[in-house]
């Protein structure tokens, strides 16, 4: 993947997450605010397409976003280059894709 | 003379690094002048220390770039350092450039810096002959107005020097070449802009500057390579995304 594609991709998530992320702690304090316990969260969540989406969304996002920093990291910090960081970088993509689409599904998909 | 070789009366604190990429940093006394520039400083030692100090100068007065050094830890142009602007109660420390090979003393190679301007594609590629009548460019289109803002670099690598992602990832290109590419980019007589564009946005091109600024903080001259490394990653993801902007 070229380094332009790979720059467009991280300011692009860049641009996507912000807003996610205010929603997303938003969110955090509305459902906390007035003592909802896991089990009455779960109950608003499940089965509901639009935080399905939502988190979809923010999950996909993190990975891409992570994951071409931490190539970059990885160059400058540790030496480690081309294939080898692309490598590692993949990896930790798709780490950070599974966990989180886990967890989504912890909390929209069906019990 | 006053200038006697003598270190009577106030004197300057100085550490000069000695030898290679081994070596170590030698304490000087220095007569204190009322004004005295660091690379004065270096040619007092040179002239009544040690002969054989290594270091550059030509023009000594900031027009030819070829004494810059690390003073204090940032690179500078030593004839255009007063010594009193320094802090008075430290050291004055003198090492050559950063993230370039020493060759001895404070003289490093900059063979590698220009060879980078190369791999930019830095080098003027006609698209006229004498004979052809001569481009009209408006003055202040946006187009000239960015190779207006970047042409005045007389290549002293203090940029090079400043840049910390080329001292983590030696393969990158830098700010100078790059900022050479940007006015290339923007020089519509250049006949290889598209080439430039290709050079600079590869892995270790201008998507691989973090924006910290250290070229712009320390240019001598006062320019923005990291306005032009911008312009590039815009040009870049211009015509990533279809459309042309060199």
């Amino acid at each position: 993947m070229s380094a332009g594609l790979l720059f467009l991709l991280q300011r692009g998530t860049a641009i996507l997450l912000a807003p996610l992320v205010l929603v997303h702690l938003g969110v955090v304090l509305y459902a906390v605010r007035d003592g909802l316990d896991a089990a009455e969260i779960l109950a608003r969540t499940r089965g509901n397409l639009f935080w399905a989406g939502f988190y979809g969304l923010f999950v996909l996002a993190v990975s891409v976003h992570a994951s071409i920093g931490l190539r970059a990291v990885l160059a400058e910090w540790t030496g480690l280059r081309g294939r080898a960081a692309d490598t590692a970088a993949l990896a930790v993509a798709f780490l950070l894709l599974l966990l989180g689409m886990r967890a989504v599904w912890a909390v929209v998909g069906a019990p | 003379m006053a200038d006697a070789g003598t270190a009577d009366g106030p004197v300057l604190d100085v550490r000069i690094w000695r030898g290679t990429e081994k070596g170590a940093f030698v304490r000087y006394e220095v007569p204190a002048r009322a004004n005295q520039t660091v690379l004065d400083v270096v040619t007092w030692v040179q002239r009544h220390r040690e002969p054989d100090l290594a270091y550059r100068f030509a023009c000594r007065v900031g027009v030819c770039g070829s004494c810059a050094m690390t003073v204090n830890g940032r690179p500078r142009w030593t004839c255009r350092t007063h010594v009193k602007r320094l802090p008075a109660h430290r050291p004055l420390v003198l090492e050559p450039l950063r993230n370039l090979p020493r060759i001895r003393d404070l003289v490093c190679d900059l063979e590698p810096f220009f060879a980078r301007w190369e791999r930019a594609g830095g080098r003027f590629v006609p698209t006229a002959t004498r004979r052809d009548p001569l481009p009209r460019i408006a003055p202040d289109s946006t187009a000239r107005r960015a190779v207006d803002a970047g042409i005045e670099c007389i290549n002293c690598a203090v940029c090079h020097a400043a840049c910390d992602v080329l001292a983590w990832r030696p393969e990158y290109l830098g700010p100078a070449p790059l900022n050479r590419a940007w006015t290339l980019v923007n020089d519509i007589r250049h006949g290889a802009r598209e080439e430039v564009l290709d050079r600079t946005s590869g892995d270790a091109g201008c998507h691989a500057c973090h924006s910290q600024a250290s070229c712009s903080e320390f240019c001598p001259v006062g320019l923005a390579p990291t306005a032009a490394i911008a312009g590039l990653k815009r040009a870049s993801l211009w015509r990533l995304l279809g459309g042309s902007r060199a």
